[in-house]
């Protein structure tokens, strides 16, 4: 880590993000990364609501907001149009969205830019719900949270459905990269964009972003929820490279998923339900198998 | 009721969030730093600046009071202490 980590600041102050946002703390590494010639679209979500609350914009590069689905469907266009300028060489396009923009509303036109082999490296902020609107329950929802529409009770222990694996999805389109990171290491998603941004043709990076106000636990925690997601083997840190598996990040000694539970608000009625924590627990044990973490 | 929805760059600086804060505000304390950067770059408003050891400093106007910083120190030279009203800029 060297003192004067980045050339210009491309995403300043002032934005209105909650304390302790893991997405905003994301979106500064990655847009400093990507550094000034660099185009940006986004989705409808917390980011593009935190960041240009009009008529004001945090952001210091070029950047697009359309709509919620379309955000893949934008940069591709502005990729286009690029190439046909003659414009392209040098220039960065990072289509952002959150996990609902990714997985649910703006997977069509994800999938399409992927199959299209667009130059364009998509970014996914993952907080695991629809934050912006409220905390309902998205495709990237894990398993067993409780959101305003899947209520854990005496009825239910949360989301009833599996965390969709977006990183493979995109993987299976054969693209040459797609991986995940989180805030628990912030050099990687550093490391994580500069690789992507040398490689030509569509790229895929999901972050794991803890929301404060969603997962209802501490802003100063942010970093350290983040740290046992991946620990744990809930969030598995990997990289497929043309849709193979080349890389994961390796948990020598996985902890309980409990540490990581008992952060939260969203998972605090598992504490008491040894049943339903063993069920959480099956799932890390099985991203850990499945994705040879060990 | 069409209007240009274009924002200049870096516009948003001039919203003050560190009227924001309520129970807590970092001090850097500026003894055992070992010059890393790591405040400066975890914090998610980006108002920590700094290029030597013992020369970093929050921007206040700007800062949450989040206590990420104090979380990353390596050196536990981050203090979170009491939150103190608006008024002073740049922290001394």
């Amino acid at each position: 880590m060297k003192k004067e980590h980045f050339q210009e600041n491309c995403y300043v102050s002032g934005h209105t993000a909650c304390a302790g946002c893991g997405q905003s703390m994301a979106v500064r590494i990655v847009m400093n990364t990507a550094g000034k010639d660099t185009i940006a679209s986004n989705a409808t979500g917390c980011l593009e609501v935190f960041s240009s609350k009009a008529p004001e914009s945090a952001f210091g590069v070029p950047w697009i907001h359309s709509l919620f689905e379309n955000s893949a469907a934008v940069a591709s266009g502005v990729e286009t149009a690029l190439v046909h300028q003659g414009k392209k060489e040098g220039i960065n396009v990072i289509a952002q969205a959150g996990d609902g923009g990714t997985a649910d509303i703006g997977l069509q036109a994800l999938s399409g830019m992927l199959e299209r082999g667009h130059d364009v490296l998509f970014v996914c902020y993952d907080n695991e719900a629809y934050m912006n609107t409220g905390i309902q329950r998205s495709g990237s929802t894990p398993f067993s949270a409780s959101t305003t529409t899947s209520p854990s009770g005496k009825h239910s222990t949360g989301n009833p459905r599996p965390k969709k694996p977006m990183v493979e999805i995109c993987a299976a389109h054969h693209i040459p990269y797609s991986a995940t990171s989180s805030i628990a290491n912030p050099k990687d998603i550093e490391i994580k964009v500069k690789k992507a941004l040398k490689i030509k043709g569509p790229k895929y990076l999901q972050i794991h972003v803890p929301c404060p106000l969603g997962w209802r636990s501490d802003p100063s925690q942010s970093i350290d929820v983040a740290k046992k997601a991946v620990e744990t083997g809930l969030y598995p840190i990997v990289e497929y490279e043309y849709g193979k598996l080349t890389k994961s990040r390796k948990i020598s000694s996985p902890k309980p998923v409990s540490e990581y539970l008992k952060l939260q608000g969203r998972f605090r009625h598992l504490l008491k339900d040894a049943k339903a924590l063993a069920e959480v627990q099956q799932v890390a044990d099985k991203n850990i198998e499945y994705y040879g973490l060990k | 009721m069409f209007s240009i929805l274009a924002a200049k760059p870096k516009s948003s600086e001039r919203n003050k969030t560190g009227s924001w804060r309520s129970t807590k505000m970092p001090r850097l304390l500026k003894k055992e730093c070992i010059n890393c950067g790591l405040c400066a770059y975890i914090c998610p408003e980006g108002c920590i600046e700094g290029k030597d050891k013992n020369q970093y400093s929050v921007d206040l106007d700007y800062c949450k009071g989040c206590g990420l910083c104090a979380y990353i120190c390596p050196k536990n030279d981050v203090k979170m202490v009491e939150n103190q009203p608006q008024g002073e800029s740049k922290e001394k």
